[in-house]
């Protein structure tokens, strides 16, 4: 069968692509390039653009909470791999086979399966000065009461210490399927030649783990400089613009209280874009050299 | 097996592990149990400060009665169903025709869609904010259901096609060159050898996208206002504005939010781990 002397063979593949090329591209790839538009502008999201040029970018680049904000992204970043090893850990003490134990892997890996919201909720309360778990604890063994959201200098750790709840039982679950497939031999062979504990855990399991680590280094580096759910939920930002991360500086700036500006908005979420671009180049670059590979 | 199976240590040992194991489920939910345990709690015990001795009186049916009558809770959870499942289907669906032309199909192009499919899914929501908003507004769909379904549906489009092309790459070749070979047509082909065949991966990204979309947040407070449209996530956050202090309330709420995806988990435990790990380890 031809159509306008094209084969199916050829045509096919187009129609099977259009409606979720095209959908894909209006709402995901071109939103990024108008992004990249409006940051030149000073638009407060009804009436008319007007060009400033680089002017956004002149004025971040002198703004101190649009450093406070990149700095707890750098924070949120280097503490949010602790969930990769403290989620390889949780899956070693997990990988065995007594009476059970599927259902305790399901239910460690609870926290990742409720919303953020939810955990923002629970770890609010959690830090609450006057009723909270944590502070009751900390009276009962002598110590006084710590407000962690409303102290600036642990606020950010706080809101960090609840992400990486989830985000340690996602690694987890990488885990443990990754030691699923750990070849038996090459253990026993490990064990013959007296290979024991961390030895085996690092040159025979670790290597073999190779490609669960990477996708918890993708899924905790993305998730690392997403983060604003928690933020929104547990602070606000606060306090004083303490706990504010990139994305929701963004969101403040675009749409809160203080008032619609969109293209100052566009510029910060221009600049976490490009951040995230180094990451999603790494990831396309290694899918790259696999495919080629084939 | 690494770590070597306990059956093999010594006896003590294995006790050590079989008391440890439920010790540390125990801390590790701890804040879900502290939830729960709140959740049941009459508002006497809050005021009185009582959140962590034992119960005064168990409240469990008042406090859960309690959210569902006097606050619109439930339409909150109405909202995040009309918005969890037509996203459910059409980036289901969508990916299953994308991810087929992506896995079958030679062309020059075939790698840059692909790569730009996978690109968009890790860009930061924030630079999309903006135009989407926009976008929304002019096609008269800000502050729906409709509206915010259909931004999830394109954007879970991409990480949907990832996982389905290599799902379908996956999949023995021979069948679809005997099929050629027959004369059978392209969409034939697509829809009476591989779709059947691609159950398992269906039902896995089901099971993933509607958590995902259960659980965003995010794009419903950017995207919708008021009891009308809003999902459970932004609908939760409001009502614990207006609950202050009442902590047995927020934390029913807190709960009631999270039993259907922690019940798709544990329906489908099998799809939805083959889902979080296959998409991605491949």
């Amino acid at each position: 069968m031809r159509l306008f002397g094209l084969t199916q063979r050829t045509l096919a593949p187009w129609l099977f692509l259009a409606p979720g090329v095209f959908i894909f591209l209006i709402y995901v790839i071109l939103p990024i390039f108008q992004s990249i538009n409006i940051s030149f502008y000073a638009w407060d999201g009804l009436g008319e653009k007007t060009y400033i040029g680089l002017q956004n970018y002149v004025e971040l680049a002198d703004d101190d909470a649009f450093y406070t904000s990149l700095k707890n992204n750098v924070i949120w970043l280097v503490l949010y791999l602790l969930a990769i090893p403290a989620g390889l850990f949780i899956a070693l003490f997990l990988n065995q086979n007594v009476w059970g134990i599927r259902l305790y892997k399901s239910l460690f890996f609870f926290p990742f399966v409720i919303s953020q919201v939810v955990v923002g909720l629970v770890f609010s309360w959690f830090y609450d000065p006057s009723n909270g778990l944590m502070n009751i604890l900390l009276n009962g063994l002598g110590f006084d009461s710590i407000p962690v959201l409303a102290d600036e200098r642990f606020v950010t750790y706080g809101i960090i210490v609840a992400g990486l709840w989830p985000q340690t039982a996602y690694c987890m679950i990488l885990y443990l399927t990754g030691l699923n497939a750990v070849n038996p031999e090459q253990i026993e062979a490990g064990r013959l030649d007296n290979a024991k504990g961390w030895k085996m855990l690092w040159y025979v399991v670790l290597p073999q783990l190779k490609p669960a680590t990477f996708i918890s280094i993708v899924v905790t580096v993305i998730g690392a400089l997403r983060s604003f759910d928690l933020v929104s939920i547990m602070t606000k930002g606060g306090p004083w613009g303490s706990s504010r991360v990139l994305g929701y500086y963004m969101y403040e700036k675009a749409f809160s209280e203080y008032g619609f500006r969109m293209g100052y908005g566009a510029a910060i979420a221009v600049v976490l874009f490009l951040i995230m671009i180094v990451y999603i180049s790494y990831f396309l670059y290694k899918m790259y050299r696999d495919e080629k590979g084939y | 097996m690494f770590p070597a199976p306990i059956e093999r240590r010594a006896l003590p040992l294995q006790w050590i592990y079989k008391v440890a194991l439920p010790i540390a489920l125990v801390l590790w939910l701890l804040p879900l149990i502290a939830v729960f345990l709140t959740s049941i709690r009459s508002a006497g015990d809050i005021t009185a400060g009582n959140y962590w001795g034992w119960p005064t009186s168990i409240n469990l049916i008042a406090n859960y009665t309690s959210i569902f009558e006097n606050t619109p809770l439930g339409k909150y959870l109405f909202n995040s169903f009309r918005v969890a499942i037509p996203t459910v289907i059409g980036a289901v669906a969508l990916s299953c025709m994308t991810g087929f032309a992506l896995a079958v199909y030679q062309f020059r192009s075939n790698l840059l869609i692909f790569f730009m499919f996978i690109a968009g899914n890790f860009v930061p929501f924030q630079i999309l904010m903006v135009p989407v908003r926009d976008l929304t507004l002019q096609l008269g769909v800000y502050n729906t259901a409709t509206g915010l379904a259909m931004f999830h549906i394109a954007f879970q489009t991409g990480f949907c096609t990832l996982f389905m092309r290599n799902f379908i790459r996956a999949l023995p070749r021979e069948l679809i060159e005997a099929a050629r070979v027959e004369g059978v047509s392209e969409i034939r082909i697509f829809w009476f050898v591989v779709l059947p065949l691609m159950k398992p991966a269906i039902a896995a990204l089901s099971v993933l996208i509607f958590t995902f979309i259960w659980n965003d947040y995010f794009w419903a407070t950017v995207l919708t206002q008021g009891v009308d449209s809003q999902p459970i996530t932004a609908g939760l956050y409001s009502l614990n504005g207006q609950w202050i202090a009442a902590w047995h309330l927020v934390s029913a709420g807190s709960i009631v939010a999270a039993i259907p995806p922690v019940a798709m988990f544990f329906l489908m435990q099998k799809h939805f781990i083959a889902g979080l790990t296959l998409g991605a380890v491949k």
